[in-house]
């Protein structure tokens, strides 16, 4: 039979062809993603007959963008890639879902990596009167591999053990040790889940629609270092996801660290003959679009009662290109008046450049948290767009 | 020009990384493509099937008693003609460990000729689900002669309501965990079509889901007939709830007691129902209405998938034969706290639910009781089981009223090997 025949994924995308585009077509009148704005019948006509090398198709991208029409408030992406090549031989898709999602960057743009925490100005003295902690996180995957939507179970089993037998070589401040999701004792469990590293299996429908959660929990697993300062994740939403953070307001310390177990575990990688999947255009490429170029999310929880009230919140957080969560993480609401800020940018800078817009940012909120307490004014403070 | 895209890895490295993962050197270099991704069929090469077999320790549902590496083996590269795979079918059964105490199935198809490709998995799990009925060498019987059935009247200060349902699948076009946005229309327009040219007593009007006004669909609420996104993850890791709510959609008669679903967990459900406790009426309605609507598809050259061995082919497994689950809603205050009211159940070859449906408790002493077997038994035969099994349940709670002693009926002879 004609066609590439992948464990999962529409391997009968071909015998789509004999019903006419329109017919195929999805119906997109309800939906309010990046993937329904971007994607016309002239376009999917023209992109709905090819396939990746590895079999992934137009219909496998855009199907959690069918199936989640979106929130009228809150933009989500709609599409996801089942490999590496997913961004190229779907371009016409995918490079105007990028623009639009960040902030105009153009298929002839370049992107810059930059991991060298010495790069960073100041962030070692956030004040811990209001930060409470700090965190960065980003995602790798691994060249030659499909991505969580498509891979199979062979596969997802084999960036598993390439992964472990990396961070299993590293040493000193970062040593530490893996625990597989199925696996684990309840008593390893339960301090996992203590101290908030633990992931579960996806209920959110944005991931499930895409394929993300099957054969749920194999060659998933966590990995921490002895300190519980370093965090990586495999085989979630993403091949690796890598947190560094810690109590306290040390955020140069929470970056150096980042950086420094970053190199290290890509160093490792490639001794074994293996790189990230990365190129001078899109930066790091992860599943999905909104995490590409750095994939780097760094922020911090912080108390601002006072900010938090003040009319002009959102649109301060919007010049200093930062946005605000709850502390439970993406879709949760701030409790007490602590939130969760951090850059809201991915692609088009570099990780310094994203850290140094935190850092800058945090410093600049505080300032004012502390001025609204004295029951001065803020306006002067309050900065141009970027 | 070479696409930005392509980082081509260093022939050593590229050695490295395939024989880290067990495959000789020899064999890897024609395997890679110019792009960094395998290629699908290289693919293929490079997991053999036992890298990829699923860890099934944990589970407890037909599809992981059935599927062994060798099947496994022996299927996982094979295609049905419309591309559909092993892996595919077992999917919500990987996803889906099971209850320690339900077995569920853990596998559907995505089409009629999985049944065929992988019967190798699918004739076990028959096997397993249905009392040993063995597709090989066992006949279906198919019977909509609803002029066979005895003593179908119940006693209505116990039968609260009567509902016979089954579903069917038009022959030709994927089933919903594998079709495309394209074939799920065209079910959807082959079926409300010939819905159209229903007259009488079951002349009735389709609603599509995606289109229902908020009057419309209230009042669907209140019949009690809307059919929600399933949330279940037994169906969602199955892929039936792509593109929803797209080419789904509920049709009924003006009486509101023939009930068609549209494109939910086959491609057709039909439902036949009344209050009270006339079941000949309602299995009457129910064989006239199927017989009406397959003489209108057959116009128009459509047909119902349906062979001698399985009887009606629906998406899964435990639905094949009859595809027929015929029940009331029953109040059996004594009886079902008696300690004999299981043994007895299960000796008339009936289950018991909440009236939610499957998965629910029963609330107060109302219960929904139905026939536990579909495939080996043909519609009359097990419709009647269900109306004699019924009987004899009302006839203990009056004989526990008045204070006699009730007895355990033999079980009913049901194993097919």
């Amino acid at each position: 039979a004609q066609g590439a025949a992948m464990p999962f994924g529409n391997t009968h995308n071909q015998l789509k062809m004999k019903y006419t585009p329109e017919q195929e077509f999805p119906d997109l009148s309800k939906h309010n993603n990046h993937m329904a704005k971007v994607l016309t019948p002239e376009l999917y006509e023209r992109l709905r007959s090819k396939q990746t090398p590895s079999g992934f198709t137009l219909d496998d991208i855009i199907q959690t963008g069918v199936d989640n029409p979106g929130h009228p408030f809150v933009m989500t992406v709609g599409c996801v890639a089942g490999d590496e090549e997913t961004y190229d031989v779907f371009k016409d898709l995918l490079d105007p879902v990028i623009q639009d999602r960040h902030g105009g960057y153009k298929p002839t743009d370049k992107h810059k990596t930059d991991l060298n925490a010495d790069h960073l100005k100041g962030g070692d003295d956030l004040d811990p009167n209001y930060v409470l902690s700090c965190r960065v996180r980003t995602g790798r995957s691994i060249r030659g591999f499909c991505l969580p939507p498509h891979c199979s179970r062979g596969e997802r089993r084999a960036v598993e053990k390439l992964s472990t037998e990396a961070l299993a070589s590293l040493s000193g401040d970062l040593k530490g040790k893996y625990y597989a999701l199925k696996n684990m004792t309840e008593a390893e469990q339960q301090q996992l889940i203590d101290d908030h590293f633990l992931f579960d299996k996806p209920v959110s429908p944005l991931l499930l629609a895409s394929g993300m959660a099957r054969d749920w929990p194999d060659a998933r697993g966590i990995w921490h270092n002895d300190n519980k300062t370093f965090l990586v994740w495999v085989n979630e939403e993403d091949h690796l996801r890598v947190i560094s953070m810690q109590k306290g307001g040390n955020m140069k310390e929470v970056f150096s660290r980042f950086c420094d177990g970053l190199t290290k575990i890509e160093t490792l990688f490639k001794e074994r003959g293996h790189v990230f999947m990365w190129n001078e255009h899109l930066g790091y490429v992860l599943t999905c679009p909104s995490n590409l170029g750095t994939g780097l999310r760094g922020g911090v929880h912080v108390k601002l009662p006072n900010m938090s009230k003040h009319a002009k919140f959102e649109d301060i957080l919007k010049k200093l290109k930062l946005q605000k969560r709850g502390t439970g993480g993406v879709d949760t609401a701030a409790v007490g008046g602590i939130f969760d800020i951090s850059n809201a940018d991915r692609l088009g800078f570099s990780e310094v450049e994203l850290v140094q817009m935190v850092v800058d940012g945090v410093k600049l909120l505080i300032e004012m948290e502390k001025k609204l307490e004295k029951g001065q004014p803020i306006d002067d403070l309050i900065p141009a767009a970027k | 020009m070479a696409s930005s895209f392509t980082r081509l890895i260093s022939g050593r490295n590229t050695a490295v990384l395939l024989a880290s993962l067990g495959a000789g050197t020899m064999a890897t270099s024609f395997l890679l493509s110019e792009n960094s991704s395998l290629a699908a069929e290289a693919k293929k090469k490079l997991y053999p099937p036992s890298s990829d077999f699923p860890d099934l320790r944990k589970h407890n549902n037909c599809m992981a008693s059935a599927l062994t590496p060798a099947i496994y083996a022996k299927l996982r590269d094979k295609l049905t003609p419309n591309n559909w795979t092993l892996d595919q079918c077992i999917q919500t059964g990987v996803d889906n460990p099971g209850h320690p105490f339900i077995k569920t199935v853990g596998c559907v198809a995505g089409d009629e000729e999985s049944y065929e490709v992988f019967a190798d998995l699918f004739d076990p799990v028959i096997k397993d689900r249905h009392n040993g009925y063995d597709p090989k060498t066992m006949k279906h019987p198919t019977d909509l002669d609803a002029s066979k059935l005895t003593n179908g009247m119940f006693d209505e200060n116990y039968v609260l309501s009567s509902r016979v349902r089954t579903g069917r699948s038009i022959r030709g076009l994927s089933l919903p965990p594998a079709c495309s946005r394209a074939e799920r229309r065209e079910v959807e327009r082959v079926v409300v079509t010939a819905l159209a040219g229903l007259k009488g007593d079951l002349a009735g009007r389709y609603y599509s889901l995606g289109d229902m006004t908020e009057k419309e669909q209230q009042q669907l609420i209140d019949d009690h007939f809307l059919f929600d996104k399933p949330v279940s993850p037994l169906l969602t890791c199955a892929f039936m709830a792509r593109d929803w709510p797209d080419a789904r959609g509920i049709w009924h008669n003006n009486q509101k007691t023939f009930l068609i679903w549209v494109n939910e967990e086959d491609h057709t459900r039909v439902i036949s129902m009344e209050k009270g406790g006339n079941m000949k009426r309602v299995f009457e309605r129910f064989c006239t209405g199927l017989k009406q609507v397959e003489h209108l598809i057959q116009e128009r050259g459509w047909e119902f998938m349906w062979n001698e061995r399985l009887g009606y082919i629906l998406t899964c497994p435990s639905n094949l034969g009859t595809g027929l689950r015929a029940g009331v809603h029953v109040r059996l205050p004594k009886l079902s706290k008696d300690p004999r009211f299981s043994k007895i159940l299960d000796n008339l070859r009936l289950q018991k639910r909440g009236t939610g449906g499957v998965d629910t408790a029963a609330t107060g002493d109302t219960f929904d009781i139905s026939n536990n077997d579909r495939l080996g038994k043909s519609e009359v035969e097990l419709v009647q089981l269900l109306v004699d099994g019924v009987n004899y349940l009302i006839e203990c709670e009056k004989k526990l009223e008045k204070g006699q002693d009730i007895r355990v009926p033999a079980p009913i002879p049901h194993q097919h090997s």
